[in-house]
């Protein structure tokens, strides 16, 4: 892969980071990088771009303690590796520098969720992106499902036009990692808004009874909580072709933060909100509202989802009355269910009535 | 027909003493195989060691298990004790309830004389066989050897066959029993109840020979005897009722004064005439003539009376060194983490009986983590292998709150959890046992109370050093840091940025600011190496005196590049380290030649001449080395790592996982 401006912009940034530290120890000082608290209790909504981005509080991450500098000499590590890569012109996932970083003694990462978090801290710092450090993900992106036209430019560097709904079988169009610009264009869509939904199952549902031409939909399966592509997919739609999205989760609060990570914006990425966030999206449901009004089968409450709930009632981006009433409802139920459990009354139910009614509710469809 | 009821009379009384038997099984401790078999052994080992001590003689025990059929054993103990006189032998043996020990008070580990003479009679009624004893004392050139049954009509023994035999032993006895049981290998097994055995006496050599056959020998920790225990007259707050009647019934002396101030301990004549007095009896009245209603009296005149408390000089506690000495040679080759100092307690009384607690703990390193702690209790240096539940020990044990300690406890009651060994002795001329197969102490209020403080006593010393291991664990880290990490950090940063790679000197200082000292000691051909390594992290140079409690007689002085400069009462060394850099490490090393290993395993080491305040790792020198001219500071040393600047949150701290959201 060619380095492009980007790239070399970012190996500025690093060799910053990398003299700052320098300077620190030259100077007999302790080592310390200033870094905004990735916490619920830092994010601020932005009344300009409506996501929610971090605030100003931040945290020093100091060689005082273990873990401080423990991480200090592996961003030391990784600055060295992203420089090398771009010099190289190579790039890697996010999963091989985990390995590679096996090397690297005491500066070895002991998970890959250290290793992506590093990344993703090195990103807030240097306000680059990982695609500048030649990282990426090694998640597929999502599928795609219904009546729009995209460009992609493949591996050969060939123009591809592909209908999602006519140039591809039933498991739809494969999101690649890289969903910007210079990879994909949207050419055409018609369609009268995008679903994105949680489960697999349930998209399969939709296709199998052709929702997406009876609905005139786009129908795009987020595989549980959406990769940063899948996400960066939905939002320029629906900026560039004008679609209007919404999602189609469980009912439990783990779905809630799947559509908050969508709609408002990811605590863990908040950096990235403004680029990533479709702050119009919907949340269709399961609510726990659709619990009772739907008499849905049900499971009870974990304690871990209670937990989850009731850390959602401090989390910020639940802070309206849609969300306050359907967590205290949940939690008064004490009940969850799966989309899957419309299913209880037949299988063409979620698309001939729970979908149509809910939408028109919305005001999506008419 | 009378002759038929002749016969009838004579078969009752057979069943009626093989009736006894059967019922009192659990009490004696015949009540499974397993456990059948340890008492056999037990009662033989209890009987040798006391015979042993009482002739002063360091017991050399053989305690052999051998499997002869099915459920049937033989048990052969063996020891190097006085020897028992011929026309002895057959009543120590073979008759229940006899003993020269029944009506004296001291600590014994036999009490009651059932012992040895119930394993005999378990022995014959499980397999037919007879009980072989070879005995031989100093004065005779042969041994006798007879094989003896218990006659259970007449409790006498009865003498199957005897002779004399050659023995290549100078003295001592030799006990053969064949027993029906199960031999079993584990918790509650002989194995683990010798072991017992070898822990809380330590100055015997116990070897056993297993039915499979490898030998174990618990070799003996201590040259040194226990002190002799001294037999007491009964303390007359302890007395029943029954006892005092029997004790008047066949005393020698024709008065009550005589026979109260004669037979127990604190009564003197004017006491006697006193307690006499108010129970109403003539002082010159015949003992043997007295009546219930007058020893009631007697007694209840005892508890009004002033009696001095009793004499507890005729104890013998283990001590705080051989206790230590004891559970260290048993732990074979697992390798604790530390040795609380063991706790004697001061003797207490109850019931008119002197008792005396001991406690010592064993903690971490090997041991097993998961469990619940191990509980070693003993009683009068018997090990006690049953009814751990209701032992007052484990009660007391189980009262305690052990998180306090530093052990895990859920709701701080019960038996806690963590590696750790807890060895509780309970020392006393009358053990209160729950029943007669001496497994368990009874729960008087005062011995529990005792035994919890004793066990308070201990694991305060148990949590003084997980304080001081944190402590040192904390500043290990730091070690880590400024050790390894920093300089990595300078060289990588250096390396991105195009520069020579910085001091990092100033770096250190400010992170860790204390002279740092480590030190270590291993054993390798037989010689000690000793070292203790001083780190400068302080950003200016820094003297100090360094003490260290070492034999100095057998430090190897060519291994030794600084002299101290005063040695005092042979151990207390001092060497004054005159100029160490900040930043530099320092270490002062040497070898130890000619001590046993187990001798020194711990260095202690002291400073003075600097400020306690900035030193991690040693303590500050204790007030009984009273050095001239020294300020003893009491205090020790404090933490000086600050802990981030002033409201400074730490990113890595604080940092949530926020799983399920990318």
């Amino acid at each position: 892969m060619k380095n492009n401006e980007r790239n070399l912009r970012a190996v500025d940034r690093l060799t910053d980071l990398a003299g700052e530290v320098y300077d620190q120890i030259d100077s007999g000082k302790i080592p310390k990088m200033m870094i905004p608290l990735r916490t619920k209790g830092n994010i601020r909504f932005d009344p300009k771009s409506n996501v929610w981005k971090y605030g100003k509080a931040m945290g020093a991450r100091t060689a005082k303690k273990l873990t401080g500098a423990q991480m200090l000499l592996r961003t030391m590590y990784m600055l060295e590796f992203i420089e090398d890569m771009i010099k190289d012109s190579k790039s890697s996932t996010l999963r091989e520098m985990y390995y590679i970083s096996e090397g690297w003694a005491k500066a070895k990462f002991s998970t890959q969720d250290e290793s992506n978090m590093l990344a993703e801290d090195l990103e807030i710092i240097t306000t680059c992106m990982r695609e500048d450090f030649k990282l990426r993900p090694e998640e597929d992106g999502a599928r795609v499902i219904g009546n729009v036209t995209i460009q992609e430019m493949d591996r050969k560097g060939k123009k591809k036009k592909i209908n999602c709904r006519d140039d591809v079988g039933d498991s739809g169009y494969g999101m690649p990692y890289n969903v910007e610009k210079e990879k994909i264009q949207f050419v055409d869509c018609d369609a009268d808004f995008l679903i994105a939904i949680e489960t697999g199952g349930m998209f399969d549902r939709l296709v199998e009874n052709k929702f997406d031409e009876d609905a005139h939909a786009i129908i795009v399966h987020l595989k549980g909580q959406p990769a940063r592509s899948t996400r960066r997919f939905i939002k320029r739609l629906n900026e560039e072709m004008k679609l209007p999205v919404c999602t189609f989760t469980d009912g439990d609060p783990w779905s809630f933060r799947i559509h908050a990570s969508l709609a408002y914006g990811a605590i863990k990425t908040a950096h990235l909100s403004e680029f990533l966030a479709t702050p119009t999206a919907e949340f269709i449901g399961i609510t726990a509202s659709d619990i009772l009004n739907y008499e849905l089968p049900t499971d009870k409450l974990s304690d871990k989802d209670i937990q989850a709930l009731n850390a959602e009632k401090t989390d910020p981006r639940f802070n309206d009355e849609f969300w306050k009433h359907e967590i205290d409802l949940m939690l008064e139920i004490n009940k969850k269910a799966e989309q899957q459990a419309l299913a209880k009354y037949g299988l063409d139910y979620v698309t001939d009535k729970y979908l149509p009614e809910k939408l028109t509710e919305m005001g999506i469809i008419k | 027909m009378s002759s038929i009821a002749h016969e009838l009379a004579k078969k009752q009384k057979e069943i009626s003493v093989s009736e006894f038997f059967e019922k009192n099984k659990q009490i004696l401790g015949f009540d499974s195989l397993t456990r059948a078999l340890i008492t056999s052994v037990k009662e033989a080992v209890d009987n040798s060691l006391d015979a042993c001590e009482d002739a002063s003689v360091l017991p050399e025990l053989i305690i052999k298990v051998e499997k002869v059929e099915n459920n049937e054993y033989r048990v052969t103990v063996e020891d190097n004790g006085p020897g028992i006189v011929k026309k002895q032998v057959p009543n120590v043996f073979a008759r229940l309830l006899y003993g020269s020990r029944f009506h004296t008070r001291s600590q014994r580990r036999g009490q009651q004389g059932i012992g040895v003479s119930a394993v005999v009679m378990y022995g014959q009624l499980t397999t037919g066989k007879a009980a072989t004893v070879r005995s031989k004392i100093s004065d005779e050139d042969v041994a006798y050897e007879c094989d003896l049954i218990l006659d259970t009509k007449k409790n006498r023994p009865d003498i199957i066959k005897e002779d004399f035999v050659i023995w290549d032993r100078v003295h001592g006895t030799s006990f053969q029993i064949h027993v029906k049981g199960k031999y079993i290998t584990g918790k509650q097994s002989i194995f683990e109840y010798l072991k017992g055995v070898a822990i809380v006496n330590p100055h015997a050599k116990i070897t056993f020979v297993p039915p499979e056959g490898n030998t174990v020998v618990f070799e003996r920790a201590t040259e040194q005897m226990p002190p002799p225990t001294k037999e007491i007259k009964p303390h007359p707050e302890g007395v029943e009722l029954g006892e005092l009647l029997s004790m008047a019934k066949y005393t020698e002396s024709l008065k009550m004064t005589s026979f109260l101030n004669n037979e127990f301990s604190r009564i003197s004549y004017r006491v006697a005439r006193e307690i006499c007095e108010l129970a109403g009896v003539a002082p010159d009245a015949r003992p043997d003539k007295l009546s219930l209603e007058e020893a009631g009296a007697i007694l209840e005149a005892i508890k009004k009376v002033k009696i001095m408390a009793p004499e507890t000089d005729c104890l013998s506690p283990i001590g705080e060194t051989l206790i230590r000495k004891g559970l260290k040679n048993v732990l074979g080759g697992l390798t604790p983490e530390f040795y609380a100092p063991p706790v004697t307690r001061e003797p207490k009384v109850f019931g008119g009986n002197p008792f005396v607690v001991e406690v010592g703990i064993v903690y971490g390193g090997e041991l097993n983590r998961e469990e619940p702690i191990q509980i070693l209790r003993f009683a009068n240096r018997v090990p006690l292998m049953y009814q751990q539940g209701a032992c007052a020990i484990t009660q007391a044990i189980q009262t305690v709150d052990w998180r306090r300690y530093g052990l895990e406890q859920r709701g701080g009651q019960g038996i806690p959890y963590g590696p750790a060994i807890v060895l509780v002795h309970v020392a006393s001329t009358k053990i209160p046992y729950t029943s007669e197969s001496k497994e368990a102490v009874a729960n008087i209020p005062e011995i529990k109370e005792e035994i919890e403080l004793a066990l308070k006593h201990c694991a305060r010393r148990l949590k003084t050093h997980l304080n001081k291991a944190a402590k040192k664990g904390k500043a290990k880290v730091k070690f880590e840091i400024v050790q390894d990490i920093i300089p990595m950090i300078a060289e990588k940063s250096a390396k991105i940025v195009g520069k020579p790679v910085p001091d990092i000197a100033g770096t250190i200082t400010k992170i860790m600011n204390v002279v740092w000292i480590d030190d270590s000691v291993t054993f390798e051909k037989k010689k000690h190496h000793v070292s203790v390594k001083i780190y400068n992290y302080t950003p200016k140079s820094q003297a100090l005196h360094l003490h260290m409690l070492v034999p100095y007689d057998k430090v190897d002085q060519k291994s030794l590049e600084v002299k101290p400069i005063e040695v005092r009462e042979g151990n207390k060394v001092t060497w004054d380290l005159k100029r160490i850099s900040s930043t530099e490490v320092y270490e002062l090393a040497f070898d130890l030649v000619g001590v046993p290993q187990e001798q020194y395993d711990d260095n202690e080491v002291y400073v003075s001449h600097i400020d306690p305040a900035s030193v991690i790792g040693v303590e500050v020198l204790p007030g009984d080395w009273d050095l001239e001219h020294l300020k003893i500071t009491e205090e020790g040393p404090e933490e000086t790592m600050d802990e981030g600047e002033e409201g400074e949150v730490d990113y890595d701290e604080v940092a949530e996982v926020v799983k399920n959201e990318e």
